[in-house]
């Protein structure tokens, strides 16, 4: 008998999916401090994010997704995970580490496990925004140079620390440039003097 | 866990008939080469001569020899094409006759399945001109848009060399008026083909009321092996060979003759024409009722394809908000085999090139669900996806992001 979860997902991928966490129930009256809406229908999938926050804490959290398993999945669990914790670090997860808590999604699907993330981070700085604290995550230390996948050039320095010397093993690291590629250059010339200072 | 199996997605393949199994199960140990003088080959060779009267008689080709085997659909699709490439170039063909005396234009649609798509595409790339034409919002070829392309005086790329136009489509289930495009390439000197894969077995397919040069069928869509298939090509019609070597099937595919595949696709055969009447009816009997049950069900579906030049057991429908892959593995949890236009289950990032030729545009594309339905589809089973569907529908509508647009509009 042919399931297609099987093949395609795990059982982590697949309980989410079933249940999923945290979904925005149109008849709870959840009051949000934030929200961010990122990608579109056209293309396939989109998400919205909803954030209460207290103390720079995400104390409670819903979103709604038109997407496939994958986004549904991972959503899920992004959300459980960010439940609880400090803007500043949820502002931080990165896909890869969803992904992995997840069981691992097949290649061909990480980019529709993205959107969740990018929905958490444009409703985390539309807070930022209405307290005059634009761009407190993103510009003060490290940049994002994949933006498809939230991956910055601490990242990038990091996995050159960890070992990785050409563009496949950073790949392998981190996914960069997998999902549509328009980080490539920027993330080579990094990559390159990175693998220059701390290269041996 | 899963307590039930419901399988509709037999215009993907479908399983062995049991009568085809049987016969296959039977003759496995016949390995004669059936090209070989000797008595076991001579009786290997009738048996495939046997076959090849039985599919020839499923398409109403009146002389065998004007069928070829070959390893299915694919091969035959790409076997004219092939033989496009060689007349194009001004090269005489290998087997029959034809002088295309400058002809290079191809004209296809915009619907076709991959294999005729990219067999095109590659044509494009050396330098023919090569048109897909449009279709209409139920997916049907436009004619008017044909007759100006087919006239060299209304477009470009000169006369043309090859209609080439499918019977039915494989998602959405639309069947063409092959015998009208065929009547019109005629009138302007081109070779008509038409992929008549997803139509055999389902609609009732004749090459001369159809008035085609070359016709494509393959056996794993009428209840046999998969891996075999057939081209029909009209006494005389040019062809060149694809696999070149012996001078199996009359120089035209090269190959040791694949025994088992080809006596179980006569079998296929001579039951499919046999069944025509009853299965076709009764499958139409059977779509209608899913049709209807889920458009009562369940809150704006658009069934996509033609109204009723439709085949008999094909069913495409959209469910806006709902994404196409999560209604997929949803219904797999309960059993139920379908397919989707969504761009997530094909692990690209475009959604079915069929629907969006249709125009219904990208957010119904990703939400279609393709239900086709076969000869071991029951009442009980459609009923049994009619409970399950509705409410798997109405959770990814919640957990939406366009619910809101759902329930407003
Ligand atoms: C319309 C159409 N043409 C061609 C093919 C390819 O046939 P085969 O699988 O035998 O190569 C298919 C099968 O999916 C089809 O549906
Ligand atoms: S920015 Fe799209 S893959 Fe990196």
């Amino acid at each position: 008998m042919s399931d297609a979860f099987q093949w395609l997902y795990s059982d982590v991928v697949k309980e989410h999916f079933t249940n999923p966490k945290n979904v925005f129930d149109p008849d709870e009256k959840f009051e949000a401090d934030a929200e961010g809406l990122v990608g579109n229908v056209k293309c396939g999938d989109q998400m919205l994010f909803l954030i209460k926050i207290r103390d720079d804490v995400i104390t409670d959290l819903r979103w709604k997704t038109y997407g496939c398993a994958s986004a549904i999945a991972s959503t899920s669990m992004l959300s459980e995970v960010v439940k609880g914790m400090g803007i500043r670090e949820a502002y931080g997860i990165k896909p890869a580490d969803i992904a992995r808590r997840l069981g691992g999604l097949p290649e061909n699907k990480i980019h529709c496990s993205v959107l969740g993330d990018k929905a958490l981070r444009a409703a985390i700085d539309s807070w930022l925004d209405k307290r005059g604290r634009s761009g407190e995550f993103a510009g003060e230390d490290a940049v994002v140079i994949c933006s498809c996948l939230g991956i910055t050039d601490k990242d990038i320095e990091q996995a050159v620390k960890d070992g990785a010397r050409s563009w496949e093993q950073l790949q392998e690291a981190t996914k960069i440039g997998t999902v549509c590629g328009g980080c490539k250059g920027r993330a080579q010339e990094l990559l390159h003097e990175y693998v220059h200072i701390f290269g041996d | 866990m899963q307590q039930r199996f419901v399988y509709m997605d037999y215009n993907a393949t479908t399983p062995l008939r049991p009568e085809v199994k049987e016969l296959m199960v039977r003759d496995l140990e016949v390995y004669a080469n059936a090209s070989s003088m000797h008595e076991a080959g001579r009786r290997a060779r009738a048996g495939i001569e046997a076959a090849r009267a039985s599919v020839a008689a499923l398409i109403g080709a009146r002389d065998p020899q004007e069928l070829y085997f070959t390893s299915g659909g694919s091969e035959s699709n790409n076997t004219v094409f092939g033989t496009m490439y060689e007349l194009g170039r001004g090269r005489a063909p290998s087997v029959g006759r034809y002088r295309a005396e400058g002809r290079r234009k191809v004209i296809t649609t915009a619907i076709e399945h991959p294999c005729v798509m990219n067999a095109a595409r590659r044509l494009a790339d050396e330098g023919f001109p090569v048109v897909f034409l449009p279709v209409d919002g139920q997916g049907r070829v436009d004619l008017a848009r044909l007759e100006a392309e087919l006239d060299p005086s209304r477009s470009e790329g000169g006369p043309t060399l090859l209609v080439s136009v499918m019977a039915a489509n494989n998602e959405i289930g639309t069947v063409e008026e092959i015998a009208r495009i065929a009547l019109m390439a005629k009138a302007a000197g081109a070779l008509v083909h038409t992929d008549a894969t997803q139509a055999v077995g389902k609609i009732p397919v004749d090459v001369h009321a159809w008035g085609v040069d070359y016709l494509t069928l393959s056996c794993h869509k009428i209840y046999g092996p998969k891996g075999v298939g057939a081209l029909y090509a009209r006494s005389g019609a040019p062809l060149e060979p694809l696999v070149r070597g012996g001078h199996q099937e009359q120089g035209v595919r090269a190959g040791t003759y694949n025994n088992l595949g080809i006596l179980g696709f006569g079998l296929a055969a001579e039951l499919a024409r046999r069944d025509l009447p009853e299965f076709s009816a009764r499958l139409r009997a059977l779509r209608e009722r899913l049709r209807e049950g889920i458009v009562a069900r369940i809150p704006q579906v658009r069934v996509n394809g033609h109204p009723t030049e439709v085949l008999p057991n094909t069913l495409n429908a959209s469910f806006p908000g709902a994404e196409g892959e999560s209604i997929l593995l949803s219904l797999d949890m309960e059993g139920i085999e379908v397919s989707t236009g969504s761009a997530c289950a094909s692990g690209s990032l475009e959604p079915s090139h069929v629907l969006m030729a249709t125009g219904v545009g990208p957010e119904l594309a990703h939400g279609s669900i393709r239900f086709s339905l076969g000869r071991d589809t029951t009442e009980e089973e459609v009923e049994y996806v009619l409970d399950k569907l509705p409410p798997i529908i109405a959770r990814l509508r919640r957990m939406s992001t366009v619910s809101a647009e759902i329930r407003s509009a």
